[in-house]
Order: structure tokens, then sequence, then C-alpha cells
């Protein structure tokens, strides 16, 4: 694999990560806990699409075929989708979509912030930009862990499990291949297994003052980001996909 | 009816992008203070409308009760001398 097409395998891991995430978020509108609750989802749903529309479209100019953001949302099959499993993860009940956002936001903090750093201007600036909004995301997702784990008898129950039924998706975070070697051999991006310790850190201390127990580093699923995605993946393709793939082309 | 359960409402005051002072936009519901200043940004600086937020316990605000309007407003209307209306501005001055 040429640099290039190792670019561009990443850029997709990034753009899926944010359209797979923010797919999931957006299923929540309406359907929220509170009418306030509702109106935070959409507004990182909407982030992470924004991230997306800057990540693909960085991925469609580097892979030089004419694609743009749109095509590679709307017209890609499963097996060509580069996200991690933890972010197509059903939403769950409430507990288990912000776990699954503590989870997520942790590293992609991580993430972003020495991607600022990169030696690929528009990776840096992308970057830059992110990393203000998912700031925020942390910040959010890490006070409901907080307040649901450390709340009623009933909330901590739900946290604790969606804790544990969701750790498994997080081994596959902070592993390389091929692709992430070239990338930190070219600068461009981090050594993933460096952002493992410091997100293990943000995990623990606030699982502790959330009273929950993390369960033992063990067996990771993972095969995402080299397009082995579970069931719940072609759900997610089904209803993103079908206007663009039922009336092609078609727009407001 | 209100349910025990329900989060308490807080009134949110938010300081627009051109000083000036917070001002009232509104009211929500959150668990605790942290969270209404954030659902405060989610809900009512979507479109940057501003820099600083301040929270309040809707409960916690002391309000005037509107059956004592007459008695606390009333005697006001007539004193009209209590506005600035009756000083001579010397010319030289201009407008102030």
């Amino acid at each position: 694999m040429n640099a290039q097409d190792s670019l561009f395998e990443y850029l997709l891991r990034l753009g899926d990560n944010a359209l797979i995430l923010g797919h999931r978020l957006s299923e929540w509108c309406g359907h929220s806990p509170a009418l306030e609750e509702d109106l935070a989802l959409s507004n990182v749903a909407l982030d992470l699409i924004g991230q997306t529309q800057l990540w693909l479209n960085l991925a469609g100019e580097v892979e030089g075929k004419g694609r743009d953001a749109d095509k590679l949302a709307y017209l890609r099959d499963a097996r060509d989708f580069r996200n991690v499993l933890l972010v197509e993860q059903p939403n769950g009940d409430f507990a288990v979509t912000m776990a699954r956002q503590f989870y997520f936001d942790a590293w992609h903090y991580l993430l972003l912030r020495e991607l600022t750093g990169s030696k690929d201007s528009r990776i840096a600036e992308i970057a830059a930009k992110s990393l203000k909004e998912v700031t925020y995301h942390l910040e959010r997702s890490q006070e409901w862990v907080l307040r649901l784990g450390d709340g009623t008898e009933e909330s901590h129950r739900r946290m604790q499990t969606a804790i544990d039924d969701l750790w498994m998706y997080t081994g596959e975070l902070f592993e390389s291949d091929e692709i992430d070697r070239a990338m930190v051999q070219e600068g461009l991006g981090p050594d993933l297994a460096t952002l493992h310790e410091p997100w293990l850190g943000l995990v623990r201390s606030t699982a502790e003052e959330a009273t929950l127990s993390l369960p033992q580093p063990g067996w990771a699923q993972k095969g995402g980001k080299r397009g082995i995605h579970s069931e719940h993946l072609g759900y997610i393709l089904a209803d993103l996909q079908f206007l663009q793939r039922a009336y092609p082309n078609a727009t407001w | 009816m209100t349910d025990k359960k329900e989060w308490p409402l807080w009134e949110v005051f938010i300081r627009s992008q051109h000083g000036l002072a917070h001002r009232h936009v509104g009211s929500l519901h959150a668990p605790d203070a942290e969270m209404a200043i954030m659902n405060a940004r989610d809900v009512y600086t979507r479109r940057n409308e501003g820099v600083s937020i301040w929270v309040v316990k809707a409960s916690d605000i002391a309000a005037s009760s509107p059956g004592e309007k007459g008695p606390l407003f009333d005697p006001a209307n007539s004193k009209v001398y209590r506005h600035p209306t009756f000083y001579e501005i010397p010319e030289e001055l201009g407008h102030m």
C-alpha cells in the first residue's frame, strides 16, 4: 500500500467514526428523556456530521477519483466502512448511549489533540477545529457518567451494565496496523498505543468518582477498522443511504 | 401536578457578544447547576448568542406579587419630577 492509499484509509477511519456515531446520536432526535437533552444530543450529532464532511472531503481529495464526502458517505457498502465497532453499537438506554459516548469522547479528544500536531496542515486544521467541539462532548458525557453512576440505585445499575457491556469494544481504539504505523512514520498521526494510558487514567478516575468499577482488561472485539463490522452497521447504512440509493443524486 | 422526579427549573441569563448585562432569555430543566449551564449552552447559545451564562434556580428567585402592582408602582406615575427632564442643558454641551 503506497503513502497515498494509507492516508486515504486513515482519513476514512476518522470520517467514518464521526459519521456513524453522529448518525447513532441523531436517532435520539425526538426521543430523548428530556427536551434539553434532545437538543444537546442533536448538537453533538451535528458537530460529528460536520467533522465527517471535513474528513471525508479530504479523503476524497487524497484519493483523487472525484469522490466527495457525500459520495463516500452514501455510496459505499458496509465492507468499505472503516469506523471502529464501538460507534456502531446500538443506542440502548440512555446509560448505554452515554457510556459509549464517554469511551469514545475520551479517546477522540486525545487523538485529536495529537493530530493538531500533524505534519499535514490539512489534518492539523481539521483536528484543531474538531478538538474544540470534542472537548465539550467529553465534558458532557463525563458529567452524565458521573451523575448516572453516582445517582440512584437504578441509574447506577444501568450505567455499570453499560460500562461493562461496551468495554470489549474499547481495545480496538488503541490497536495499530500497518496504516497507523505508516502515519506515525510520516509524522501524520500519533502512535495509538500511547493514547491508552491517558485514556485509561481519565476513564478510571471518572469511574471511581462515579462509584463504578471498570472491568478487567480482557479480550477485545475488533475488525471495524478493516471493514469487518457487526451486523448493526448494515441497518445503519440502510437508514442512512436509502434516499441516495433509491433516488440517485436527489438534492433538497 | 409536579412529579417529584422532575428536574428543577432554572432561569437562564446570557450576556451577548456586545458586553452589556446578562439578559434573561428563558428557562430550562436540569438536575443541577452544572448541567443547567451545559443545557443553557445547548439550548440558548447555538447561534453564537453569548459569551457568558448565568443560571438561577427558578425557586430561588423572589418576585414581586402581581396583586401588589398598584401600591408598588402606581405612586411613581404622578412623580414626573423624578425624570431628569427639568434641567437646562447649555447649548455648547450639545447632545448628552
